[in-house]
């Protein structure tokens, strides 16, 4: 691993973005126009209030599954991964590239909903502003992580495309945002409680509810960074310099 | 000093379950331009992957420049074209040579060296999905330059070139080689075989001669490398009856 060429990996990366304006105003502009929009379906503050955070932590979680799982497939099918693995630059410098330019992204993303929510929407955050960014961050380099992951078993970019809900809508149902998790049957709680985005909702949920930095919320962010190492972890061991 | 760029010694290689390459054993003497010819399917870019490091090999050995092939000493002194060219569509020429030349650690005005090599200056800020095949063969092939590799390996680096374009590369080619650098091209033109030093020349996974291309002509008796290839294949069939 060598900084200079993670960074340059990076730099890469967001140049990509850059002559790409398309992807960049829909991965910023759609989760803003879908908490505008949710602000008035429910149309009650108090109830707002409760969905908004978790949603926050749910958007850059999915945009950034897709847009890597689908990214990374395309170095892959390309044939720039396999040119790359022959050149000095290691796996940790893909990866570490990936996430700080995503990582960016996600910073931007999370930065003009959290806002627009607070102030044309009305949000009413009891906890911090910054602990909110910073969950909502967490949970992109997770679904980054994950999607990093999930793209290895992908062929094509269609297939990458259907991990999406395969990887993520599961999750999404058993996270808590539908139904609290302590009301569901047992065996769906016991699930719900391996699944990494489950911390990231109950974290912003005890960010909706008070300022305090709650136990629950600390151990709901280790769990949410151990499992960002061991996915990026998982997405190392895919990465193979040698392919049949 | 060791004398062979590349050497390999009973190569085998599974592709789809299926064995693609049956034992190759060969050396490449550095500073020799080698031309690798024949049919397509034959085998050409698996042997390549195998070379550079990419290809999981059943058996045998392949040594570069000394050290086992796909060594992480190796990954600034081996430059690797693919055939099918591997550049973002999405950056300009110079935005990606940019990013392969830090990768490997080159200088930052290398990117425009080898942007004028390939002949692509007026095409410097232009984004590579909208470059013209030739030309986006040529871009991938730049990154190939960056750097100061030892050996360099091409595949089939000059494919839907016009004649005076191909003509300039080989010109480089043979500058590079000159200075002492090792070329491995790939190619299925028979034309371009006189224009190298030695020539390895596979059919069906296996080598059928490995030669200059003038004892090739003398031993299959016809100057035209298209014909001797063809008589390498009947003498071949024949000794199998
Ligand atoms: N990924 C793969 N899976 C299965 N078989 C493969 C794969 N890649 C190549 N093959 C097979 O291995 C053999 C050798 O292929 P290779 O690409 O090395 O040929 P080549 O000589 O480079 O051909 P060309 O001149 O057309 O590029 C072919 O029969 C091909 O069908
Ligand atoms: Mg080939």
């Amino acid at each position: 691993m060598k900084l200079s060429i993670t960074l340059a990996t990076s730099r890469r990366i967001l140049a990509q973005l850059r002559h790409d304006h398309r992807t960049v105003g829909l991965l910023i502009g759609v989760p803003t126009l879908l908490m505008i929009l949710l602000r008035y379906v429910i149309d009650n503050p108090d109830a707002f209030d409760r969905w908004a955070p978790m949603l926050l932590g749910v958007f850059p979680f999915i945009v950034m599954f897709i847009v890597t799982s689908v990214g990374t497939l395309r170095e892959r099918t390309g044939g720039t991964l396999e040119r790359l693995m022959t050149t000095p630059l290691g796996k940790l410098d893909l990866l570490l590239g990936y996430a700080l330019a995503f990582g960016l992204l996600a910073l931007v993303q999370v930065g003009v909903v959290t806002a627009v929510s607070v102030t044309w929407l009305g949000l009413d955050l009891a906890g911090s502003i910054w602990s909110l960014v910073l969950v909502a961050v967490l949970d992109a380099l997770l679904g980054m992580a994950l999607g990093l992951f999930a793209s290895a078993f992908a062929r094509t970019e269609f297939q990458a495309v259907q991990f999406m809900p395969a990887f993520v809508l599961p999750q999404a149902l058993l996270c808590g945002l539908v139904v609290p998790r302590e009301q569901m049957a047992s065996w769906l709680e016991w699930i719900s409680a391996v699944l990494p985005l489950s911390y990231a909702v109950e974290a912003m949920l005890e960010l909706s509810r008070g300022d305090e930095f709650t136990s629950t919320l600390a151990r709901d962010l280790a769990v949410i960074i151990g499992c960002v190492i061991v996915s990026l972890m998982l997405g190392a061991a895919t990465l193979r310099r040698r392919t049949a | 000093m060791i004398s062979s760029a590349v050497k390999t010694v009973d190569l085998r290689v599974d592709r789809g379950g299926r064995e693609v390459l049956h034992g190759l054993t060969f050396e490449v003497p550095r500073g020799e331009i080698v031309g690798l010819l024949g049919p397509s399917g034959c085998g050409k870019t698996t042997l390549i992957r195998a070379v550079v490091g990419v290809q999981i090999v059943k058996s045998g050995d392949v040594t570069v420049l000394g050290l086992p092939a796909g060594g992480a000493d190796l990954r600034r002194l081996v430059g690797y074209a693919t055939q099918t060219p591997a550049v973002y569509s999405d950056l300009t020429v110079l935005e990606n040579l940019r990013y392969f030349g830090s990768v490997l650690g080159a200088p930052r005005d290398d990117a425009d060296r080898v942007i004028e090599e390939v002949g692509l200056a007026k095409e410097r800020d232009q984004v590579v999905a909208t470059l013209s095949g030739g030309q986006l063969s040529r871009a991938s092939l730049a990154a190939a330059l960056l750097g100061t590799p030892e050996l360099l390996v091409l595949d089939e680096p000059t494919v839907g070139l016009d004649p005076v374009l191909r003509q300039e590369l080989w010109e480089l080619f043979h500058e590079l080689a000159d200075r002492g650098v090792t070329l491995m091209i790939s190619s299925h033109v028979m034309d371009e075989a006189a224009r190298c030093g030695r020539l390895l020349l596979m059919r069906e996974g296996v080598i059928l001669a490995d030669d200059t291309p003038g004892a090739l002509r003398a031993h299959t008796g016809t100057d035209d490398l298209e014909e001797a290839f063809l008589r390498l294949i009947a003498e071949r069939e024949e000794a199998r009856a």
